[in-house]
């Protein structure tokens, strides 16, 4: 069974817990910047919306890298990339339609999210259940059982 | 490790930015931050020069777990000598700008001297530059902020500025970062206004290491597991934010009222967290929003608010018809309680004038307090208020006050004095609520005698962060004791005040207090920094702290005769609630007090304890 991050904007307080786990677990120190997941503040608006790659099926990152150096992790589904094999060409961050895959200056590969091997640190990492690693078929399944007890809440009304 | 081990030296006449190693042997006396800096601005200015003269120092500092994922580790301090108060000023704040400059490689920065014209300080990593601010100087806190972002066409630079109050000088005027957090007392955003220096903008990405990173996942995920699980920290403050006092404290009967006249506010419940959180007839929303966290913070008390816009504040006004940073108690109290308006919209106005032009919530509304006072004596009247009457309880004049006092203007500049200087000014220097200066917070000392002492004996002036035994008095943690009972308090305050002084020596939030003790932070600190780190160690860096600032004062003209109250709260008795009748038995705390501290009976550290604490 594949899992998918979920993400609910409506639990997020935007601590960065999130950002402190993947940088220490990516980079061995806590970098906020050189994080693979981003929560943004929408200032004025009073909204805090983690955001990070959602792993395409068909990843067009990994169709545009001219290296191969992007490739599919069959356990969880996660498109990986080989810092072997990654020339810093950038053209994968072009490609990427939500900007989730971004060129690192202190080593000049591309990073991303790589769902740790099956364990996100993010998740683990997120006191609000704001980011949580759930069954990729089923990734709306609390907000549908809200959703129903809302209309059994009306129906009963 | 935890300790970048670099300070960046800002020589504002100069225009000279340099680095420098951080003295170790000092960081494994004093930790860092709050009590780093100080024994920094001890070692480097006379305590007697002016506040606001360039012989003065400001520092902003991070502490050694600043930027790591300890729960609540983004704070920054800063340090100066106070405009308000003339005494050591350390305020504290959150947001995000700490850990950007703990993350762009640096401790603690220096400002020295004062620029011949407005700059900014733009530090990207290891470089270092002043940037012409001659453009935003004028310009609002909120303004300032998205102009350099924009100017330097990055959107992750964090952003700590003053407003227009700072510049003009407005003594209780604070340094705000990331739009609504303060270093928010004793007039640090008035001394960095003083030196031309307009903000300073950092983006940091070279990351933050730690001693023994599994032994301090182990610790810091333990100590998270104790915040959620508490009802304070876990469920309390995330859902009403510290507003959930404001009933608290109003039964107490320990809520300032009218400038001290009352200690219970028959409005408290239409300006407390249950009103915040109540559907408006007027437009069916909430005051409040969300709740928001600042760096690191699994507790996420911040609270996010929206004015209703049909409200007479911001009908007019579209660009206060946004959601920005909303009430937290104090802020709610001194611009309530203080001045007698329970209008909480025409509040929560006054609370973002505060955060864009960076004042000082308690301060200002404490002032307007003692002025309405004043004019309802008839000893200012309309020809002093620019036209404004300024009874208690009037809401629109709080608006239009604070909007003045935020520019500077007009009767803004009087009420920009602070009390103490106003109502001497006026001859009344007795209507001033405030010690050494500064205005008190949120709490009577009648109904709550340890703050009494609390306030009489904070080396930043009155202060309810320096010492909060509210916590046990009226919350009962770590153990409940009688608020109306002056005994045992002074054994109570000296606790509170040197741990207080060591966790805001580690770059973590005093918040967790309510749920953490010493023995919390220990592993932490432990896991995280050179050196042994025990709870007694970090007791034991808390008093030196304490006896460092308190050095400091005496060494500014300070005197034992300075540890005092004024007379309203020594003399005129409670009038209704379970305090009433009381006065605050602060002659009988204090020479107790003293000699628990191993002081002189003039309040002068002896020499043994000096001594003993290697000063």
């Amino acid at each position: 069974m594949q899992k998918s991050l979920s993400i609910d904007p409506n639990k997020c307080t935007g601590c960065l817990q999130c950002e402190l786990a993947c940088s220490l677990d990516n980079e061995g120190v806590f970098n906020p910047s050189k994080s693979r997941i981003k929560v943004f503040n929408f200032e004025g608006k009073g909204r805090f919306v983690p955001y990070t790659c959602t792993q395409c099926d068909e990843a067009w990152c990994a169709e545009a890298c001219p290296t191969n150096a992007i490739s599919v992790d069959r356990d969880t589904g996660a498109k990986v990339v080989s810092d072997a094999l990654c020339v810093g060409c950038k053209v994968c961050t072009i490609a990427c339609p939500f900007g989730t895959i971004n060129y690192n200056q202190s080593t000049g590969k591309v990073i991303k999210c790589d769902l740790c091997g099956g364990d996100p640190e993010c998740a683990k990492a997120c006191p609000t259940e704001a980011i949580t690693y759930v069954d990729a078929n089923w990734t709306g399944l609390d907000r549908m059982r809200a959703s129903a007890a809302v209309a059994d809440a009306a129906a009963q009304a | 490790m935890a300790w970048v081990g670099k300070l960046l030296r800002v020589n504002l006449s100069e225009g000279t930015c340099e680095s420098e190693p951080l003295n170790m042997e000092w960081a494994q006396a004093y930790l860092g931050q709050r009590g780093l800096a100080t024994k920094y601005l001890s070692e480097e200015i006379d305590p007697k020069v002016d506040p606001l003269s360039p012989e003065n120092k400001l520092i902003m500092t991070t502490g050694p777990l600043t930027g790591t994922c300890a729960s609540t580790a983004g704070r920054y301090s800063v340090v100066t000598k106070g405009a308000l108060t003339g005494a050591i000023a350390c305020s504290n704040s959150g947001g995000f700008f700490g850990n950007e400059m703990k993350n762009a490689g640096w401790d603690m920065i220096i400002f020295e001297g004062r620029s011949p014209s407005p700059v900014y300080l733009m530090l990207l990593d290891g470089v270092a530059r002043l940037v012409d601010a001659s453009k935003h100087w004028g310009t609002s806190v909120w303004d300032t902020e998205e102009a350099i972002k924009h100017d330097h066409g990055d959107p992750l630079i964090r952003v700590a500025s003053i407003g227009v109050s700072g510049e003009k000088g407005v003594k209780f005027a604070c340094v705000v970062n990331d739009m609504h957090r303060a270093a928010g007392r004793s007039g640090v955003g008035a001394v960095m206004g003083s030196k031309n220096l307009k903000a300073v903008a950092i983006r940091g990405t070279l990351g933050v290491s730690v001693k023994d990173p599994r032994r301090f996942m182990e610790a810091t995920a333990a100590a998270k597991k104790v915040l959620a699980d508490n009802p304070v920290t876990g469920q309390g403050l995330p859902a009403m934010g510290t507003q959930v006092l404001m009933n608290v404290i109003n039964e107490s009967g320990a809520l300032p009222t009218r400038n001290h006249r009352d200690v219970q506010f028959e409005g408290a419940g239409n300006i407390s967290a249950e009103a915040m959180a109540e559907v408006r007839e007027t437009d069916g929303k909430k005051n409040l929003v969300t709740n928001a966290a600042c760096f690191g913070c699994t507790i996420a008390c911040g609270r996010v608010s929206e004015i209703d816009r049909t409200h007479f504040s911001v009908a007019e006004r579209p660009e206060y018809q946004i959601i920005s940073g909303g009430l937290e108690y104090e802020a709610a109290w001194a611009l309530g309680a203080a001045t007698g308006v329970d209008d909480l919209e025409a509040l929560t106005f006054a609370n973002f004038i505060c955060n864009e032009q960076g004042i000082d919530p308690i301060s200002f509304g404490a002032t307007v307090g003692s002025a309405m006072e004043m004019f309802e004596e008839g000893v200012i009247t309309t020809d002093n208020t620019d036209g404004i009457e300024l009874n208690f309880g009037n809401a629109e004049a709080l608006c239009k006050v604070a909007e003045l006092t935020g520019k500077g203007e007009g009767f803004g500049a009087e009420i920009g004095l602070g009390s103490k200087l106003l109502c001497e000014k006026h001859g009344r220097p007795e209507l001033s609520m405030s010690v050494k200066g500064q205005e008190f917070p949120a709490y009577d000392s009648r109904g709550i005698q340890g703050m009494g002492l609390t306030y009489a004996t904070s080396n930043r002036g009155a202060c309810h962060l320096r010492s909060y035994t509210v916590a046990s008095e009226i919350l009962g943690i770590p153990e409940k004791t009688d608020p109306l009972v002056a005994d045992g308090k002074a054994g109570l305050v000296r606790a509170f005040q040197d741990a207080t002084a060591a966790v805001d020596s580690t770059g973590m939030c005093v918040f967790t207090t309510f749920a953490w003790t010493l023995e919390d932070f220990a592993p932490q600190v432990d896991a995280a920094c050179e050196g042994e780190w025990t709870a007694e160690r970090l007791l034991e860096t808390g008093e030196r702290i304490w006896n460092l600032e308190r050095q400091f004062n005496i060494a500014a003209g300070f005197t034992g005769a300075d540890d005092n109250l004024p007379p309203r709260l020594l003399k005129d008795a409670a009038k209704t609630g379970p305090a009433e009748g009381k006065i605050n038995s602060l002659e009988t705390m204090l020479p107790e007090y003293y000699e628990v501290r191993g002081w002189t009976p003039d309040g002068i550290p002896s020499n043994e304890t000096i001594a003993r604490l290697a000063l």
